[in-house]
């Protein structure tokens, strides 16, 4: 058939050309249906990805166990009893679970730290080697390093700062070799912890034992943190929870239906629930995005069945002159998919060249960041599978909504079209 | 002079407008048109004249009788017959021109080759012949609203004539024009009509009337009078 050549395409385009704004009505509601679908989706996907990035600053899975008061009386001990997690505790669980990771205690408090006349108040907090490894520190190259075993068995006077104590401190001089007075002790600085993430703002770690010391607290610690390995469900995990607070609980000497004193978090419950809520948020921005799509195929069915009223006359010109029904329906289908297809491709442009510049812009602004912000925002993207099923939807919506119009257009008789105004 | 032959025959044409209050607007029509004939359709509004121009034209269908154009029955054809039909033997002429506002000239003489399928040059250079013919060549470029009554209708002539039909219909061809102009495109026509196609005005100007051959007055569904009075009016 040749009503499909090159020749109906020039007609087309000539038709488009000289009505614009028709053709730009029709082709932006498309245009910015597509295009707000992409940002939405981006925007959802970038958010996730983003606070999926901040999990990942973390090993996976980690639990953290600190003690509290006792709520009842237990083998000649009173209830409100204080207990007290010590080095005992680690050695026990780092011996007991073969499922135990890296382990650290941690054991903190404000302290002074000082560096010639620059001073401030700072978290400073005993930890093991471990503890990098648990909170996915990474020092980097030139930055120094972390607590080693060696620090831990000389009990060294040396001290890690985030980024945020060193700038404090040193503002922009080298900060490492350097040595800080914290209360009044002297401590080496052997490495700078230039990861963002908010937990380690302002906070400065020195060796558990040494730390013990210099607190004066024994062999007391505030929490064990640890690794751990080989779970998959968050079932699991919590069953393996239960187990350790139990077996803490019998070592600290705690009633077995007082296990609560002993608190325990675990990251795979946290990622459970905010997983949640991302799929609640994708559900959110389904819904938008299906209406964003809806309002895009009633604004594309809306201009349809105005072009085609407005067009009667133009129809029965052209059957006074010779052409068929089916010539006339054809080119108007064939017009409202090249419309709604070009400003689709458009929209598609428009929108993943906005999300990469977002993209980019946000990813700039975290190098440069002094490492306070946490990043909300990463990598937004979309499933162009999907932009491409809307955009067919779009065309196949605008084909619809043209042809039932069309349809009466062609089949009324040229006199009466003509007659139309 | 050559041996006559029939282009038009209308036998026993009945139409009746459906509706609450059916209408019976032709009632029995015989009509004989010959080819190179020159001939005006008169009769006041509700006469019937129009929707005789329609079933000429094939743009409408008609209830009982027979119509034969160039030997062919023309009756209950699908909408591409019509189209087919209308596209090859019939050129039309409109009292609002009817040209597509948003092509130029050359394009709005061309679209019947379009229709035929007929390759975008060729049917530009023909456009430009007919454009010429007309007197218009200059004004090829240029869109329907940037021209007078007068140019359109005679765009509009180019375009019925593109396609070489065997009859012209004109339906008050000069109802929208002033009188120079309305001349201007009777001579046109009349030139036309002296190069051997047939032309039927439907008008309700007896001035217009005058310049054909032959005129055929209808009233009230029937024909009245059929004279070749150009020649006895003084």
């Amino acid at each position: 058939m040749r009503f499909l050549e090159f020749d109906t395409l020039t007609e087309i385009l000539t038709t488009m050309r000289e009505n614009k704004l028709r053709t730009f009505l029709t082709g932006f509601a498309v245009a910015w249906g597509i295009f707000m679908l992409i940002i939405l989706m981006g925007s959802g996907n970038g958010l996730k990805n983003g606070i999926t990035a901040n999990f990942n600053d973390r090993a996976t899975n980690t639990m953290m166990v600190w003690s509290g008061r006792t709520a009842l009386p237990y083998k000649g001990f009173k209830a409100y009893r204080k207990v007290n997690l010590t080095n005992d505790e680690i050695t026990m669980l780092k011996n007991r679970f073969k499922e135990i990771g890296a382990i650290s205690g941690e054991i903190d408090r404000n302290s002074t730290v000082s560096f010639t006349t620059e001073s401030g108040s700072f978290n400073v907090s005993g930890v093991q080697p471990g503890y990098g490894l648990i909170n996915n520190m990474k020092i980097k190259e030139g930055d120094g390093r972390f607590i080693n075993d060696y620090d831990i068995n000389q009990a060294r006077k040396v001290i890690v700062l985030s980024k945020k104590v060193a700038d404090v401190l040193f503002k922009n001089k080298k900060a490492l070799g350097k040595w800080v007075k914290v209360d009044g002790l002297f401590f080496q600085v052997i490495g700078i912890d230039t990861n963002n993430t908010m937990n380690n703002e302002g906070k400065c770690y020195i060796p558990i034992n040494t730390a013990q010391k210099l607190y004066q607290t024994g062999n007391k610690i505030y929490n064990i943190s640890f690794t751990i390995l080989g779970f998959t469900t968050k079932e699991e995990i919590d069953a393996f929870g239960q187990k350790i607070r139990e077996t803490l609980g019998r070592q600290l000497i705690i009633h077995p239906d007082d296990l609560n004193t002993i608190g325990l978090w675990n990251q795979a419950a946290d990622y459970e629930q905010t997983m949640k809520i991302f799929s609640t948020i994708d559900l959110f921005i389904l819904f938008i995005g299906i209406c964003t799509l809806i309002a895009g195929i009633v604004g594309v069915g809306n201009i349809m069945v105005i072009t085609v009223k407005e067009r009667t006359k133009e129809f029965g010109i052209r059957k006074a002159l010779g052409a068929t029904p089916g010539t006339i329906l054809r080119s108007i289908l064939l017009e409202s998919i090249v419309i709604t297809s070009l400003f689709g491709l458009l929209g598609i442009i428009l929108g993943v060249g906005l999300l990469e510049l977002i993209g980019k812009a946000m990813g700039v602004g975290n190098e440069s960041s002094e490492g306070q912000t946490m990043q909300l925002f990463k990598n937004p993207s979309v499933n162009l599978t999907l932009v491409l099923g809307a955009t067919g939807l779009l065309v196949l919506s605008g084909l619809f909504a043209g042809y039932i119009p069309a349809r009466k257009a062609v089949r009324i008789k040229p006199i009466e079209a003509m007659h139309a105004e | 002079m050559p041996q006559a032959t029939s282009m038009i025959r209308f036998e026993n044409i009945n139409k009746t407008y459906q509706g609450v209050q059916p209408l019976h607007v032709l009632k029995g029509v015989d009509m004989n048109i010959q080819k190179g004939e020159f001939v005006s359709i008169m009769g006041a509004s509700g006469s019937g004249k129009s929707t005789m121009l329609n079933i000429l034209g094939i743009l409408d269908d008609y209830d009982t009788g027979h119509y034969f154009l160039d030997g062919t029955l023309i009756r209950n054809l699908n909408e591409t017959k019509a189209a087919e039909y209308r596209n090859k033997m019939i050129g039309f002429i409109f009292q609002s021109f009817n040209l597509i506002n948003f092509k130029n000239a050359m394009e709005n003489v061309a679209l019947p080759l379009y229709y035929q399928g007929i390759p975008r040059k060729k049917r530009n250079i023909l456009a430009m012949e007919y454009l010429d013919r007309m007197g218009l060549k200059d004004w090829w470029h240029h869109y329907p609203n940037e021209l007078s009554g007068g140019q359109k209708q005679r765009i509009a002539i180019a375009r019925a004539l593109i396609s070489q039909p065997k009859i012209i219909l004109a339906d008050e061809p000069t109802g929208a024009l002033d009188s120079v102009t309305t001349d201007e495109v009777m001579d046109v026509l009349q030139k036309v009509n002296e190069t051997g196609i047939t032309m039927i005005i439907v008008t309700h100007e007896f001035s217009v009337a005058q310049r054909t051959k032959r005129i055929i007055h209808l009233k009230d569904g029937l024909i009245e009078s059929d004279s070749t009075s150009h020649y006895e009016i003084p």
